[in-house]
């Protein structure tokens, strides 16, 4: 199976401390990625590299087997990245935040209302997202991966404040984008408890 | 041209929501116009003379109040951060947030011109060249300041460091504006300025939309 995603001797560097070096993966369609670590471990340094974000101080990323560097817009048309902030502007409502994103990915979502009614919104779509709680932030911006196309998701924290019920409806939503063959690379403090198949799980450790 | 058409409404919708944003600026224009004639004295012919300069002082003053906030809860929330890694989408963001900030700021000057008229003791000759350099230099003054507020939206207090870097690139625009209004008030061809401000608009508008996509991008990585 090809390669997608990989790293090769990767090092970062913030604010005068190495967060990781020397770090290689690969990864191909159907995988998962799961890093782990403990808080300023560089876990979110390490998916903003990955996003293109940041530039690696040292060693490179390669995506379809070349350097992400020379090809950063091809690889930005097969991405979903959701950051550490959930990209949810808090006047808006959850359609409005909808609208914007699918207008931004291309991707016309058929029923807003129905996606978010089955992420447990149902009745909360038309008031300023300010309004709903942290877990209820968190599906609406959640809400793009089930309209998504893009093959690569990168995911900063998805489980964060979300409750039991729907970290397993989400866990299920990833083995079906892997069963298509997409990739997923993500971070989180909690164990996956879906039964992955195949899981490649980075343990950042953290450094002085 | 769908994706610009959602990102337009989505800037509408926000400035519904947070309407300060927009009338903020408008009532200070209004207040620092009324309380020159307050401040000066009603003289006509006072006002009348010093009334290019203080439109377009206030003018400038009003959009670089406007623009202080222009992309800080974007850039909070992580849309910018979202945007930058999906790259496809960032520069119909950019142009759609210039056009809005153009809409809710510039235009209401323009629609509250003929009350500043009223204020100055403007003729009718003077107000229409009042309305066209309006209509030629506000879309100047966002793309300036939209420009600005993206340099220094990481910043924690930008306000300032937006004014330092923002109001010299202003001060060419405030010359030639005021310079036609007074051209025109003592009947001298003034067709010469307008073309200077046009040129302004054409330049900015090929080179500041570009400009923003990188500060953006810059204070993202």
């Amino acid at each position: 199976m090809s390669i997608i995603l990989a790293a090769e001797a990767l090092s970062c560097v913030r604010q005068d401390r190495v967060l990781f070096e020397n770090l290689n993966f690969q990864l191909s369609a159907g995988q998962v990625l799961y890093i782990q670590g403990k808080n300023g471990a560089g876990k979110s340094s390490l998916l903003r590299l990955l996003a293109g974000l940041t530039l690696p101080e040292d060693g490179q990323i390669l995506f379809r087997g070349k350097p992400l560097s020379g090809q950063s817009e091809e690889f930005a048309e097969q991405l979903l990245f959701i950051g550490h902030h959930s990209g949810i502007h808090p006047q808006l409502t959850a359609l409005q935040n909808l609208a914007f994103w699918s207008a931004l990915s291309e991707q016309a979502v058929a029923d807003p209302y129905q996606l978010l009614g089955s992420l447990g919104l149902a009745g909360l779509e038309d008031i300023p997202c300010f309004m709903l709680s942290a877990g209820q932030q968190r599906r609406v911006s959640l809400a793009r991966l089930w309209f998504s196309t893009k093959p690569v998701w990168i995911l900063d924290e998805p489980f964060t404040s979300l409750d039991q019920q729907l970290i397993a409806t989400l866990e299920q939503h990833f083995l079906q984008h892997l069963a298509k063959g997409g990739l997923i690379v993500l971070t989180s403090h909690q164990s996956l408890s879906a039964d992955y198949p195949a899981l490649q799980a980075i343990e950042l450790e953290y450094r002085w | 041209m769908v994706m610009w058409r959602a990102l337009v409404q989505r800037e509408l919708q926000l400035l519904g929501r947070q309407k300060a944003d927009w009338l903020n600026p408008l009532v200070f224009f209004l207040l620092v116009l009324s309380l020159f004639p307050l401040g000066i004295g009603p003289e006509p012919g006072m006002l009348k003379q010093i009334a290019p300069g203080l439109v377009w002082i206030a003018a400038l003053l009003s959009v670089l109040l406007s623009a202080e906030r222009l992309f800080k809860d974007d850039y909070r929330y992580g849309v910018i951060e979202q945007l930058v890694a999906g790259r496809q989408g960032l520069f119909s963001y950019v142009t759609a947030k210039i056009c809005c900030h153009w809409l809710s700021t510039g235009v209401p000057l323009v629609l509250v011109s003929p009350l500043i008229a009223v204020l100055l003791g403007l003729d009718w000759q003077s107000w229409q060249v009042l309305v066209v350099t309006l209509l030629l230099g506000t879309p100047v003054l966002s793309l300036l300041s939209v420009l600005g507020a993206a340099l220094t939206m990481a910043a924690d207090k930008g306000g300032i460091l937006q004014a330092l870097i923002i109001l010299p690139l202003y001060i060419p625009l405030l010359i030639f504006a005021s310079g036609a209004m007074e051209a025109a008030a003592t009947a001298l061809p003034y067709t010469g300025q307008l073309a200077v401000l046009l040129a302004f608009l054409l330049f900015a508008l090929a080179l500041v939309p570009l400009a923003v996509r990188q500060a953006l991008r810059m204070n993202v990585g």
